[in-house]
């Protein structure tokens, strides 16, 4: 009798996980990942983290089809005034002496290690087991504290009352709130609105996935590239990466 | 403070206290609530905040007690809300046990299915 597992049973299931792996639903959404979503009813787990990584070489700087279809999903406002909220902005970056440009999104960094979470004097802001920092509205008092410890400015206050309550993120006056990295859509199995998007456009700049399974393609794609976090000097630990900075 | 504000309440909706007039609301589609309608009079603010918190904060969705629940069966089919009037659903037993109701400053108080034309019409 043998320790071994028997070899064509082995084959039928790395067969079955590359198979699950490649097939594409719709733009941005895989069927590996409809497979790993967790039921609705259990709560997020440590052991997965959600992350990013940004290809800024893929990011074309006249497109802003992730800032729009962050601002559709979530119904911020639009035309944007100088005291609306922005969760994600496109960033236009010129090296000194080179002039090399680069094109790039910015928004929350979801850190290991929040600076944000830190500081909030009432708890509402927080880290969700799986990783994604966001911001309790029935905790929050509105004083801003993580807005200052934020290095990344990622965090937007309401100033205006809400009208459009039609958005996937109940949003109120007098709260702090930011990238959520669509909780929501995340909880369902599927990518953030951002990630769609980019994949719609066709550029496919932003991969979303479990940086704590060493099979996902964010994971793959992380070990083959070189890849920067930003603020690395800060120890935050931020679940985006940049490839191209 | 809140025991009491129910106890009232309930004294009143069973007619016990005949001196103010009992809400006459307008309970939208209404049907089989998720559970009894007593204990949803006296308990459901406690049922919401329990499980706000465990949506929010843990992750865990598709709970029975969800507000955006309430809204879908109980907005008027007059203005396709739960705010509005003193008939309207929430508004209408808030007013009337003098409760500050804050839930809809961030939440919607119109059903999800509601079209576009149908949201620009009624109360926000």
């Amino acid at each position: 009798m043998s320790d071994q597992p028997d070899a064509s049973r082995r084959q039928f299931l790395s067969r079955g996980t590359a198979a699950t792996a490649a097939v594409a639903v719709a733009p941005g959404v895989l069927l590996y990942d409809f497979a790993r979503a967790r039921p609705p009813a259990e709560p997020a787990s440590s052991a997965v983290r959600w992350g990013l990584l940004i290809d800024t070489t893929r990011c074309d700087s006249g497109c802003d089809a992730c800032v729009s279809a962050c601002r559709e999903e979530n119904a911020l406002p639009l035309p944007l005034k100088p005291t609306d909220p922005q969760w994600i902005r496109k960033v236009e970056l010129q090296q000194e002496g080179s002039g090399r440009k680069v094109s790039l999104p910015m928004m929350c960094q979801h850190c290991a290690e929040p600076p944000c979470v830190d500081v909030c004097p009432t708890g509402a802001s927080f880290k969700r087991a799986d990783g994604i920092v966001l911001v309790d509205k029935h905790r929050c008092i509105g004083c801003r504290y993580c807005m200052m410890a934020c290095p990344y400015k990622a965090r937007s206050f309401v100033h205006e009352p809400v009208e459009d309550h039609s958005g996937a993120t109940p949003r109120g006056q007098g709260t702090v709130e930011s990238c959520t990295l669509c909780v929501h859509r995340v909880d369902q199995g599927r990518a953030p609105a951002c990630v769609d998007a980019c994949a719609s456009e066709g550029h496919r700049a932003l991969l979303f996935g479990n940086l704590n399974d060493p099979d996902s393609a964010i994971s793959q794609r992380l070990r083959s590239v070189a890849s920067v976090k930003l603020r690395a000097d800060l120890n935050l630990d931020p679940g985006l990466s940049y490839v191209g900075l | 403070m809140r025991r009491i504000a129910a106890f009232f309440l309930v004294a009143a909706l069973t007619g016990a206290g005949a001196a103010v007039p009992v809400p006459d609301l307008d309970v939208g589609q209404g049907g089989h609530c998720v559970n009894d309608p007593q204990v949803m009079r006296q308990n459901h603010m406690k049922f919401l905040y329990q499980q706000r918190d465990e949506t929010v904060r843990q992750g865990i969705r598709g709970g029975k007690y969800s507000l955006a629940g309430c809204v879908d069966c109980h907005a008027s089919k007059v203005n396709h809300s739960v705010l509005g009037s003193d008939r309207n659903f929430c508004q209408g037993c808030h007013t009337y046990a003098a409760v500050k109701i804050d839930c809809f400053e961030c939440h919607s108080s119109q059903p999800r299915a509601l079209s576009a034309a149908q949201r620009e019409g009624g109360h926000p």
